[in-house]
Protein backbone atom coordinates (compact mmCIF):
# COMPACT_ATOMS: atom_id res chain seq x y z
CA UNK A 1 0.00 0.00 0.00
CA UNK A 2 3.00 2.29 0.17
CA UNK A 3 4.78 4.16 -2.54
CA UNK A 4 7.69 1.78 -3.10
CA UNK A 5 5.33 -1.22 -3.20
CA UNK A 6 3.10 0.53 -5.70
CA UNK A 7 6.04 1.23 -8.02
CA UNK A 8 7.23 -2.35 -7.64
CA UNK A 9 3.82 -3.74 -8.49
CA UNK A 10 3.56 -1.35 -11.39
CA UNK A 11 6.96 -2.38 -12.79
CA UNK A 12 5.79 -5.99 -13.03
CA UNK A 13 2.95 -5.06 -15.36
CA UNK A 14 4.56 -4.55 -18.78
CA UNK A 15 1.38 -3.43 -20.54
CA UNK A 16 0.84 -0.72 -17.92
CA UNK A 17 4.43 0.48 -18.32
CA UNK A 18 4.03 0.61 -22.09
CA UNK A 19 0.76 2.53 -21.66
CA UNK A 20 2.41 4.93 -19.27
CA UNK A 21 5.15 5.56 -21.83
CA UNK A 22 2.57 6.21 -24.56
CA UNK A 23 0.74 8.63 -22.28
CA UNK A 24 3.93 10.48 -21.38
CA UNK A 25 4.74 10.79 -25.12
CA UNK A 26 1.25 12.13 -25.80
CA UNK A 27 1.57 14.72 -23.06
CA UNK A 28 4.96 15.85 -24.41
CA UNK A 29 3.53 16.03 -27.94
CA UNK A 30 0.62 18.15 -26.68
CA UNK A 31 2.86 20.55 -24.80
CA UNK A 32 5.37 21.02 -27.62
CA UNK A 33 2.89 20.84 -30.49
CA UNK A 34 3.92 24.13 -32.22
CA UNK A 35 7.58 23.03 -32.29
CA UNK A 36 6.89 19.55 -33.64
CA UNK A 37 5.14 20.50 -36.83
CA UNK A 38 5.89 23.16 -39.44
CA UNK A 39 2.20 23.53 -40.42
CA UNK A 40 -0.61 25.60 -38.99
CA UNK A 41 -3.53 23.29 -38.07
CA UNK A 42 -6.18 25.65 -39.43
CA UNK A 43 -4.48 27.29 -42.41
CA UNK A 44 -6.04 26.19 -45.67
CA UNK A 45 -3.90 25.36 -48.70
CA UNK A 46 -6.37 24.62 -51.44
CA UNK A 47 -3.70 23.46 -53.91
CA UNK A 48 -2.78 20.57 -51.58
CA UNK A 49 -6.26 19.11 -51.09
CA UNK A 50 -6.66 15.44 -50.15
CA UNK A 51 -3.03 14.45 -50.70
CA UNK A 52 -1.99 10.90 -49.89
CA UNK A 53 0.64 10.40 -47.16
CA UNK A 54 4.06 11.49 -48.39
CA UNK A 55 7.34 12.84 -46.99
CA UNK A 56 6.01 16.44 -46.88
CA UNK A 57 2.66 15.46 -45.39
CA UNK A 58 3.30 12.28 -43.37
CA UNK A 59 -0.40 11.51 -42.81
CA UNK A 60 -1.63 13.30 -45.94
CA UNK A 61 -3.92 16.36 -46.11
CA UNK A 62 -7.66 16.96 -45.79
CA UNK A 63 -10.18 18.54 -48.13
CA UNK A 64 -8.86 22.05 -47.36
CA UNK A 65 -5.22 21.08 -47.73
CA UNK A 66 -4.52 21.08 -43.99
CA UNK A 67 -1.91 18.63 -42.71
CA UNK A 68 -3.71 15.72 -40.99
CA UNK A 69 -0.81 14.89 -38.66
CA UNK A 70 -0.71 18.50 -37.46
CA UNK A 71 -4.45 18.49 -36.89
CA UNK A 72 -4.23 15.20 -35.02
CA UNK A 73 -1.50 16.64 -32.79
CA UNK A 74 -3.60 19.71 -31.99
CA UNK A 75 -6.63 17.44 -31.57
CA UNK A 76 -4.67 15.56 -28.95
CA UNK A 77 -4.47 18.76 -26.92
CA UNK A 78 -8.25 19.00 -26.99
CA UNK A 79 -8.81 15.35 -26.15
CA UNK A 80 -6.37 15.23 -23.24
CA UNK A 81 -7.49 18.54 -21.79
CA UNK A 82 -11.17 17.58 -22.03
CA UNK A 83 -10.42 14.17 -20.51
CA UNK A 84 -8.31 15.44 -17.63
CA UNK A 85 -10.19 18.63 -16.74
CA UNK A 86 -13.65 17.11 -16.97
CA UNK A 87 -12.53 14.20 -14.77
CA UNK A 88 -10.99 16.55 -12.23
CA UNK A 89 -14.31 18.38 -12.03
CA UNK A 90 -16.18 15.08 -11.79
CA UNK A 91 -13.83 13.82 -9.07
CA UNK A 92 -14.18 17.01 -7.07
CA UNK A 93 -17.98 16.84 -7.14
CA UNK A 94 -17.95 13.07 -6.67
CA UNK A 95 -15.60 13.14 -3.69
CA UNK A 96 -17.48 15.75 -1.73
CA UNK A 97 -20.95 14.37 -2.45
CA UNK A 98 -19.72 10.82 -1.79
CA UNK A 99 -18.13 11.84 1.48
CA UNK A 100 -21.20 13.80 2.53
CA UNK A 101 -23.43 10.80 1.82
CA UNK A 102 -21.15 8.27 3.49
CA UNK A 103 -20.07 10.38 6.43
CA UNK A 104 -23.26 12.14 7.48
CA UNK A 105 -25.61 9.30 6.52
CA UNK A 106 -29.33 9.45 7.23
CA UNK A 107 -31.27 12.07 5.26
CA UNK A 108 -28.17 13.50 3.54
CA UNK A 109 -27.30 10.01 2.33
CA UNK A 110 -30.87 9.38 1.13
CA UNK A 111 -30.91 12.57 -0.92
CA UNK A 112 -27.45 12.16 -2.44
CA UNK A 113 -28.00 8.47 -3.15
CA UNK A 114 -31.20 9.36 -4.96
CA UNK A 115 -29.35 11.93 -7.09
CA UNK A 116 -26.66 9.35 -7.84
CA UNK A 117 -29.36 6.91 -8.97
CA UNK A 118 -30.92 9.54 -11.23
CA UNK A 119 -27.59 10.48 -12.78
CA UNK A 120 -26.52 6.92 -13.39
CA UNK A 121 -29.84 5.81 -14.86
CA UNK A 122 -29.83 8.47 -17.58
CA UNK A 123 -28.28 7.49 -20.91
CA UNK A 124 -24.99 9.35 -20.70
CA UNK A 125 -24.54 10.50 -24.28
CA UNK A 126 -28.14 11.65 -24.60
CA UNK A 127 -27.82 13.69 -21.43
CA UNK A 128 -24.50 15.13 -22.65
CA UNK A 129 -26.02 16.03 -26.02
CA UNK A 130 -28.93 17.80 -24.39
CA UNK A 131 -26.63 19.70 -22.07
CA UNK A 132 -24.22 20.70 -24.85
CA UNK A 133 -27.17 21.76 -26.99
CA UNK A 134 -28.37 23.97 -24.16
CA UNK A 135 -24.94 25.40 -23.33
CA UNK A 136 -23.68 25.64 -26.89
CA UNK A 137 -20.62 23.95 -28.43
CA UNK A 138 -17.21 24.91 -27.04
CA UNK A 139 -14.27 23.68 -25.03
CA UNK A 140 -15.19 25.10 -21.62
CA UNK A 141 -18.76 23.89 -21.93
CA UNK A 142 -17.41 20.43 -22.74
CA UNK A 143 -15.28 20.41 -19.58
CA UNK A 144 -18.24 21.47 -17.50
CA UNK A 145 -20.89 19.23 -18.95
CA UNK A 146 -18.77 16.07 -19.09
CA UNK A 147 -17.53 16.79 -15.56
CA UNK A 148 -21.03 17.48 -14.33
CA UNK A 149 -22.36 14.26 -15.84
CA UNK A 150 -19.72 11.76 -14.78
CA UNK A 151 -19.34 12.25 -11.02
CA UNK A 152 -21.91 9.65 -10.03
CA UNK A 153 -19.62 6.61 -10.25
CA UNK A 154 -16.92 8.33 -8.18
CA UNK A 155 -19.45 9.45 -5.60
CA UNK A 156 -20.81 5.92 -5.23
CA UNK A 157 -17.29 4.51 -4.84
CA UNK A 158 -16.28 7.11 -2.26
CA UNK A 159 -19.55 6.75 -0.36
CA UNK A 160 -18.99 3.05 0.25
CA UNK A 161 -15.33 3.55 1.15
CA UNK A 162 -16.21 6.28 3.64
CA UNK A 163 -18.95 4.18 5.19
CA UNK A 164 -16.34 1.47 5.65
CA UNK A 165 -13.75 3.69 7.36
CA UNK A 166 -15.85 6.24 9.23
CA UNK A 167 -16.31 3.91 12.19
CA UNK A 168 -12.62 3.22 12.53
CA UNK A 169 -11.35 4.19 15.94
CA UNK A 170 -8.95 6.82 14.65
CA UNK A 171 -11.91 8.81 13.34
CA UNK A 172 -13.60 8.48 16.74
CA UNK A 173 -10.37 9.55 18.40
CA UNK A 174 -10.33 12.67 16.25
CA UNK A 175 -13.91 13.43 17.32
CA UNK A 176 -12.97 12.96 20.96
CA UNK A 177 -10.15 15.47 20.51
CA UNK A 178 -12.77 17.90 19.22
CA UNK A 179 -11.75 17.70 15.56
CA UNK A 180 -14.25 19.30 13.17
CA UNK A 181 -16.02 17.37 10.44
CA UNK A 182 -14.00 19.28 7.86
CA UNK A 183 -10.80 18.14 9.52
CA UNK A 184 -11.95 14.52 9.47
CA UNK A 185 -13.02 14.79 5.83
CA UNK A 186 -9.77 16.39 4.65
CA UNK A 187 -7.16 14.90 6.98
CA UNK A 188 -8.45 11.40 7.59
CA UNK A 189 -10.87 10.43 4.85
CA UNK A 190 -9.19 12.10 1.86
CA UNK A 191 -5.75 10.44 2.22
CA UNK A 192 -7.49 7.08 2.50
CA UNK A 193 -9.50 7.77 -0.65
CA UNK A 194 -6.68 9.14 -2.80
CA UNK A 195 -5.62 5.84 -4.40
CA UNK A 196 -9.26 5.25 -5.35
CA UNK A 197 -9.60 8.76 -6.73
CA UNK A 198 -6.48 8.38 -8.88
CA UNK A 199 -7.80 5.16 -10.35
CA UNK A 200 -11.24 6.60 -10.99
CA UNK A 201 -9.73 9.65 -12.71
CA UNK A 202 -7.50 7.47 -14.90
CA UNK A 203 -10.35 5.18 -15.86
CA UNK A 204 -12.75 8.09 -16.35
CA UNK A 205 -10.50 9.97 -18.80
CA UNK A 206 -10.92 7.50 -21.71
CA UNK A 207 -14.70 7.69 -21.35
CA UNK A 208 -14.55 11.48 -21.42
CA UNK A 209 -12.29 11.38 -24.49
CA UNK A 210 -14.72 9.07 -26.27
CA UNK A 211 -17.65 11.29 -25.30
CA UNK A 212 -15.81 14.36 -26.56
CA UNK A 213 -15.14 12.57 -29.87
CA UNK A 214 -18.79 11.50 -30.14
CA UNK A 215 -20.10 14.97 -29.32
CA UNK A 216 -17.66 16.64 -31.73
CA UNK A 217 -18.64 14.09 -34.38
CA UNK A 218 -22.23 15.15 -33.87
CA UNK A 219 -21.24 18.81 -34.07
CA UNK A 220 -22.03 19.49 -30.42
CA UNK A 221 -18.51 19.38 -29.04
CA UNK A 222 -15.63 21.39 -30.42
CA UNK A 223 -16.80 23.84 -33.14
CA UNK A 224 -15.50 23.05 -36.60
CA UNK A 225 -12.37 25.02 -37.52
CA UNK A 226 -10.63 23.86 -34.35
CA UNK A 227 -9.20 20.38 -34.81
CA UNK A 228 -10.59 17.60 -32.66
CA UNK A 229 -10.42 13.90 -33.41
CA UNK A 230 -14.21 13.67 -33.34
CA UNK A 231 -14.93 16.45 -35.81
CA UNK A 232 -12.06 15.28 -38.06
CA UNK A 233 -13.77 11.90 -38.36
CA UNK A 234 -17.08 13.66 -39.05
CA UNK A 235 -15.49 15.70 -41.82
CA UNK A 236 -13.65 12.72 -43.27
CA UNK A 237 -16.61 10.42 -43.69
CA UNK A 238 -17.61 11.70 -47.11
CA UNK A 239 -14.11 10.82 -48.36
CA UNK A 240 -13.98 7.42 -46.69
CA UNK A 241 -13.96 5.52 -50.03
CA UNK A 242 -11.40 7.63 -51.86
CA UNK A 243 -9.14 8.72 -48.97
CA UNK A 244 -9.45 6.06 -46.28
CA UNK A 245 -6.36 7.24 -44.36
CA UNK A 246 -8.09 10.57 -43.69
CA UNK A 247 -10.54 8.94 -41.30
CA UNK A 248 -8.11 6.20 -40.32
CA UNK A 249 -5.55 8.40 -38.55
CA UNK A 250 -7.84 10.34 -36.17
CA UNK A 251 -9.58 7.03 -35.43
CA UNK A 252 -6.25 5.39 -34.62
CA UNK A 253 -5.37 8.32 -32.36
CA UNK A 254 -8.58 7.80 -30.38
CA UNK A 255 -8.04 4.05 -30.11
CA UNK A 256 -4.41 4.33 -28.99
CA UNK A 257 -5.11 7.05 -26.42
CA UNK A 258 -8.19 5.39 -24.97
CA UNK A 259 -6.48 1.99 -24.84
CA UNK A 260 -3.42 3.49 -23.16
CA UNK A 261 -5.52 5.18 -20.47
CA UNK A 262 -7.57 2.05 -19.86
CA UNK A 263 -4.54 -0.23 -19.63
CA UNK A 264 -2.69 2.23 -17.43
CA UNK A 265 -5.72 2.64 -15.17
CA UNK A 266 -6.12 -1.12 -14.85
CA UNK A 267 -2.44 -1.50 -14.03
CA UNK A 268 -2.66 1.28 -11.47
CA UNK A 269 -5.67 -0.32 -9.83
CA UNK A 270 -3.90 -3.67 -9.63
CA UNK A 271 -0.79 -2.01 -8.22
CA UNK A 272 -2.76 -0.13 -5.58
CA UNK A 273 -4.87 -3.07 -4.55
CA UNK A 274 -2.88 -6.25 -5.18
CA UNK A 275 -5.31 -8.43 -3.21
CA UNK A 276 -8.26 -7.59 -5.40
CA UNK A 277 -6.81 -8.64 -8.72
CA UNK A 278 -3.92 -10.94 -7.86
CA UNK A 279 -5.62 -13.97 -9.41
CA UNK A 280 -5.58 -12.29 -12.80
CA UNK A 281 -1.86 -11.49 -12.80
CA UNK A 282 -0.37 -8.97 -15.19
CA UNK A 283 -1.76 -9.18 -18.69
CA UNK B 1 -7.78 4.51 49.49
CA UNK B 2 -9.41 6.71 52.08
CA UNK B 3 -7.14 9.52 50.99
CA UNK B 4 -8.44 9.19 47.46
CA UNK B 5 -12.03 9.11 48.63
CA UNK B 6 -11.41 12.47 50.21
CA UNK B 7 -9.83 14.03 47.16
CA UNK B 8 -11.45 16.21 44.54
CA UNK B 9 -14.26 14.78 42.42
CA UNK B 10 -13.32 15.13 38.74
CA UNK B 11 -16.24 13.46 37.09
CA UNK B 12 -19.72 12.90 38.40
CA UNK B 13 -22.09 10.86 36.30
CA UNK B 14 -25.66 10.61 37.46
CA UNK B 15 -28.50 8.54 36.13
CA UNK B 16 -26.98 8.17 32.67
CA UNK B 17 -29.29 6.47 30.19
CA UNK B 18 -28.91 5.39 26.58
CA UNK B 19 -31.89 3.77 24.88
CA UNK B 20 -31.95 2.45 21.35
CA UNK B 21 -35.29 2.22 19.59
CA UNK B 22 -35.72 -0.46 16.99
CA UNK B 23 -38.55 -1.87 14.92
CA UNK B 24 -39.89 -0.37 11.73
CA UNK B 25 -43.28 1.07 10.86
CA UNK B 26 -45.26 -2.17 11.06
CA UNK B 27 -43.37 -3.86 13.85
CA UNK B 28 -43.87 -3.45 17.53
CA UNK B 29 -41.46 -0.83 18.85
CA UNK B 30 -38.69 -2.31 20.93
CA UNK B 31 -36.43 -0.35 23.23
CA UNK B 32 -32.98 -1.63 24.02
CA UNK B 33 -31.71 -0.20 27.27
CA UNK B 34 -27.95 -0.15 26.73
CA UNK B 35 -27.47 2.06 29.78
CA UNK B 36 -30.18 2.24 32.37
CA UNK B 37 -29.47 4.78 35.04
CA UNK B 38 -25.73 4.57 35.68
CA UNK B 39 -24.28 6.83 38.38
CA UNK B 40 -20.75 7.09 39.76
CA UNK B 41 -18.05 9.48 40.81
CA UNK B 42 -14.41 9.60 39.78
CA UNK B 43 -11.77 11.20 42.03
CA UNK B 44 -8.47 12.71 41.06
CA UNK B 45 -5.69 10.18 40.63
CA UNK B 46 -7.78 7.06 41.13
CA UNK B 47 -8.58 4.19 38.82
CA UNK B 48 -12.15 3.06 38.48
CA UNK B 49 -12.43 -0.39 36.96
CA UNK B 50 -15.60 -1.27 35.08
CA UNK B 51 -16.22 -4.97 34.60
CA UNK B 52 -19.01 -7.03 33.16
CA UNK B 53 -19.79 -9.50 30.40
CA UNK B 54 -19.91 -8.60 26.71
CA UNK B 55 -22.91 -6.45 25.88
CA UNK B 56 -23.46 -5.21 29.42
CA UNK B 57 -22.97 -1.60 28.36
CA UNK B 58 -19.35 -1.00 29.32
CA UNK B 59 -18.29 0.44 25.99
CA UNK B 60 -21.56 2.33 25.57
CA UNK B 61 -20.88 3.92 28.94
CA UNK B 62 -17.38 4.94 27.88
CA UNK B 63 -18.61 6.41 24.60
CA UNK B 64 -21.51 8.19 26.30
CA UNK B 65 -19.28 9.79 28.92
CA UNK B 66 -17.05 11.20 26.21
CA UNK B 67 -20.07 12.12 24.04
CA UNK B 68 -19.06 9.96 21.14
CA UNK B 69 -22.65 8.82 21.30
CA UNK B 70 -25.24 11.17 22.74
CA UNK B 71 -26.83 9.74 25.90
CA UNK B 72 -30.64 9.71 26.09
CA UNK B 73 -30.76 11.20 29.57
CA UNK B 74 -28.60 11.88 32.59
CA UNK B 75 -25.95 14.26 33.76
CA UNK B 76 -22.18 14.29 33.24
CA UNK B 77 -20.44 16.84 35.43
CA UNK B 78 -16.83 17.27 34.36
CA UNK B 79 -14.95 19.47 36.84
CA UNK B 80 -17.57 22.12 37.47
CA UNK B 81 -19.23 22.07 34.06
CA UNK B 82 -22.16 20.12 32.73
CA UNK B 83 -20.38 18.31 29.91
CA UNK B 84 -23.60 17.43 28.07
CA UNK B 85 -24.66 21.07 27.76
CA UNK B 86 -21.35 22.35 26.38
CA UNK B 87 -20.91 23.24 22.74
CA UNK B 88 -18.52 25.04 20.43
CA UNK B 89 -15.37 26.43 21.99
CA UNK B 90 -16.35 25.41 25.55
CA UNK B 91 -16.79 21.81 24.45
CA UNK B 92 -13.43 21.88 22.67
CA UNK B 93 -11.82 23.25 25.82
CA UNK B 94 -13.43 20.59 28.00
CA UNK B 95 -12.37 17.84 25.61
CA UNK B 96 -8.74 18.62 26.40
CA UNK B 97 -9.27 17.17 29.87
CA UNK B 98 -10.83 13.85 28.93
CA UNK B 99 -9.20 11.42 26.51
CA UNK B 100 -9.56 7.83 25.48
CA UNK B 101 -7.33 4.85 24.75
CA UNK B 102 -8.86 2.33 22.39
CA UNK B 103 -8.95 -1.43 22.33
CA UNK B 104 -7.67 -2.16 18.86
CA UNK B 105 -4.22 -0.67 18.24
CA UNK B 106 -4.66 -1.43 14.54
CA UNK B 107 -7.77 0.58 13.77
CA UNK B 108 -7.08 3.37 16.25
CA UNK B 109 -4.20 4.84 14.23
CA UNK B 110 -4.69 6.28 10.77
CA UNK B 111 -2.55 4.07 8.46
CA UNK B 112 -1.69 7.04 6.24
CA UNK B 113 -0.31 9.34 8.92
CA UNK B 114 3.15 9.32 10.44
CA UNK B 115 3.72 8.87 14.17
CA UNK B 116 4.55 12.55 14.38
CA UNK B 117 1.24 13.55 12.79
CA UNK B 118 -0.76 11.06 14.88
CA UNK B 119 0.65 12.11 18.24
CA UNK B 120 0.53 15.78 17.28
CA UNK B 121 -3.10 15.77 16.18
CA UNK B 122 -4.63 16.64 19.59
CA UNK B 123 -2.15 19.53 19.77
CA UNK B 124 -3.18 20.73 16.33
CA UNK B 125 -6.89 20.59 17.16
CA UNK B 126 -6.47 22.29 20.52
CA UNK B 127 -3.96 24.76 19.00
CA UNK B 128 -1.84 24.11 22.08
CA UNK B 129 1.47 25.46 20.77
CA UNK B 130 2.93 28.71 19.56
CA UNK B 131 5.39 27.49 16.95
CA UNK B 132 6.60 24.32 15.29
CA UNK B 133 9.48 24.06 17.72
CA UNK B 134 7.20 23.91 20.72
CA UNK B 135 5.04 21.34 18.98
CA UNK B 136 8.05 19.14 18.21
CA UNK B 137 9.31 19.47 21.74
CA UNK B 138 5.97 18.39 23.20
CA UNK B 139 5.75 15.44 20.85
CA UNK B 140 9.30 14.34 21.62
CA UNK B 141 8.78 14.65 25.37
CA UNK B 142 5.62 12.59 25.20
CA UNK B 143 7.27 9.95 23.02
CA UNK B 144 10.05 9.62 25.58
CA UNK B 145 7.56 9.41 28.43
CA UNK B 146 5.75 6.44 26.88
CA UNK B 147 8.96 4.74 25.77
CA UNK B 148 8.97 5.35 22.05
CA UNK B 149 12.23 5.86 20.18
CA UNK B 150 12.49 9.39 18.74
CA UNK B 151 13.88 8.05 15.47
CA UNK B 152 10.46 6.51 14.79
CA UNK B 153 8.80 9.89 14.35
CA UNK B 154 8.41 9.70 10.61
CA UNK B 155 7.35 6.09 10.39
CA UNK B 156 3.89 4.81 9.60
CA UNK B 157 1.80 2.71 12.01
CA UNK B 158 2.11 -0.47 9.94
CA UNK B 159 5.81 -0.58 10.77
CA UNK B 160 5.11 -1.18 14.48
CA UNK B 161 4.07 -4.10 16.68
CA UNK B 162 0.80 -4.11 18.61
CA UNK B 163 2.44 -3.02 21.84
CA UNK B 164 4.32 -0.16 20.19
CA UNK B 165 1.14 0.94 18.48
CA UNK B 166 -0.66 1.00 21.80
CA UNK B 167 2.15 3.19 23.14
CA UNK B 168 1.52 5.60 20.26
CA UNK B 169 -2.18 5.59 21.21
CA UNK B 170 -1.28 6.33 24.83
CA UNK B 171 1.11 9.12 23.80
CA UNK B 172 -1.69 10.67 21.80
CA UNK B 173 -4.06 10.43 24.76
CA UNK B 174 -1.74 12.02 27.31
CA UNK B 175 -0.04 14.73 25.24
CA UNK B 176 -2.44 17.45 26.45
CA UNK B 177 -2.05 16.39 30.11
CA UNK B 178 -5.66 15.30 30.55
CA UNK B 179 -7.25 14.76 33.95
CA UNK B 180 -9.18 11.70 32.90
CA UNK B 181 -8.28 8.93 30.48
CA UNK B 182 -10.88 6.35 29.57
CA UNK B 183 -9.20 3.04 28.74
CA UNK B 184 -11.58 0.86 26.72
CA UNK B 185 -10.07 -2.63 26.94
CA UNK B 186 -6.61 -1.20 26.28
CA UNK B 187 -4.71 -4.47 26.62
CA UNK B 188 -7.13 -7.18 25.56
CA UNK B 189 -5.86 -7.18 21.96
CA UNK B 190 -2.22 -7.62 23.06
CA UNK B 191 -0.01 -10.59 23.96
CA UNK B 192 0.13 -11.38 27.66
CA UNK B 193 3.79 -10.37 27.97
CA UNK B 194 3.06 -7.03 26.32
CA UNK B 195 -0.07 -6.55 28.45
CA UNK B 196 2.02 -6.36 31.62
CA UNK B 197 4.32 -3.74 30.10
CA UNK B 198 1.42 -1.55 28.98
CA UNK B 199 -0.31 -1.89 32.38
CA UNK B 200 2.91 -0.86 34.12
CA UNK B 201 3.25 2.08 31.74
CA UNK B 202 -0.29 3.19 32.59
CA UNK B 203 0.44 2.91 36.31
CA UNK B 204 3.67 4.90 35.95
CA UNK B 205 1.91 7.62 33.98
CA UNK B 206 -0.78 7.80 36.66
CA UNK B 207 1.85 8.36 39.34
CA UNK B 208 3.77 10.94 37.30
CA UNK B 209 0.88 12.89 35.81
CA UNK B 210 -1.83 12.29 38.42
CA UNK B 211 -4.32 11.00 35.85
CA UNK B 212 -7.61 9.33 36.74
CA UNK B 213 -8.45 6.24 34.74
CA UNK B 214 -11.75 4.71 33.90
CA UNK B 215 -10.51 1.24 33.09
CA UNK B 216 -12.91 -0.97 31.19
CA UNK B 217 -12.05 -4.62 30.90
CA UNK B 218 -13.51 -8.09 30.92
CA UNK B 219 -10.21 -9.41 32.26
CA UNK B 220 -10.82 -9.46 36.00
CA UNK B 221 -7.25 -10.15 37.02
CA UNK B 222 -6.04 -7.07 35.14
CA UNK B 223 -8.72 -4.95 36.81
CA UNK B 224 -7.81 -6.33 40.23
CA UNK B 225 -4.23 -5.32 39.59
CA UNK B 226 -4.85 -1.77 38.37
CA UNK B 227 -8.13 -0.51 39.85
CA UNK B 228 -8.71 1.26 43.17
CA UNK B 229 -12.44 0.87 42.93
CA UNK B 230 -14.53 -1.47 40.81
CA UNK B 231 -17.97 -1.11 39.32
CA UNK B 232 -19.74 -4.26 38.16
CA UNK B 233 -22.25 -3.82 35.35
CA UNK B 234 -24.97 -6.13 34.13
CA UNK B 235 -27.65 -5.36 31.53
CA UNK B 236 -26.92 -1.64 31.46
CA UNK B 237 -27.11 -1.27 35.24
CA UNK B 238 -24.53 -1.05 37.98
CA UNK B 239 -25.06 -4.09 40.21
CA UNK B 240 -22.25 -3.47 42.65
CA UNK B 241 -19.63 -0.87 43.33
CA UNK B 242 -16.86 -0.66 45.89
CA UNK B 243 -13.19 -0.81 46.74
CA UNK B 244 -11.45 -3.42 44.60
CA UNK B 245 -10.32 -5.76 47.37
CA UNK B 246 -13.74 -5.72 49.02
CA UNK B 247 -15.47 -6.66 45.80
CA UNK B 248 -13.01 -9.38 44.94
CA UNK B 249 -12.81 -10.92 48.41
CA UNK B 250 -16.35 -10.33 49.58
CA UNK B 251 -18.82 -9.87 46.72
CA UNK B 252 -22.37 -9.10 47.80
CA UNK B 253 -24.33 -9.36 44.58
CA UNK B 254 -25.14 -12.74 43.03
CA UNK B 255 -24.02 -11.67 39.59
CA UNK B 256 -20.67 -10.47 40.94
CA UNK B 257 -20.21 -13.83 42.61
CA UNK B 258 -20.88 -15.66 39.34
CA UNK B 259 -18.53 -13.35 37.51
CA UNK B 260 -15.74 -13.89 40.02
CA UNK B 261 -16.24 -17.65 39.95
CA UNK B 262 -15.54 -17.53 36.24
CA UNK B 263 -11.90 -16.52 36.81
CA UNK B 264 -9.83 -19.59 35.97
CA UNK B 265 -7.62 -20.80 38.80
CA UNK B 266 -4.20 -22.27 38.36
CA UNK B 267 -3.68 -24.83 41.09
Amino acid sequence: MYHSDILKNMAKNKIAILSAMILICLVIICIFAPFLTPYDPNKQALNDRLLAPSMTHLWGTDQYGRDILTRCIYGCRISLSVGIISQLIATFIGYFLGVAAGYFGEIVDDIISFIIQVFSSFPFLLFAMALMYALGAGKVNLYLSLGFLSWAATARLIRSKVMEIKNQEYIQACKIDGGSNLRIILKHLLPNCIPMLIVSITLGIPNAILSEASLSYLGLGIPVPTASWGNMIAESQQFIRSNTYYSLFPGLCIIVTVMAFNMFGDGLRDALDPKLHSQKGGL
Amino acid sequence: MTKKAMSEVLLKVSNLKKYYNSGSLFQKKKTLKALDGVSFELHRGETLGIVGESGCGKSTLAKSIIRLIEPTAGEIILGDKDFRKLSGQNLKEARKHIKMIFQDPYSSLNPRMTVNEIIGEPLDIAKAYKDVEERNKKIENTMETVGLDLSWKNRFPHEFSGGQRQRIGIAKAIILNPDIVICDEPVSALDVSIQAKIINLLLRLQRELNISYIFISHDLSVVRHIADRVMVMYGGKVVEEGITEDIFSNPKDDYTKTLLESIPYII
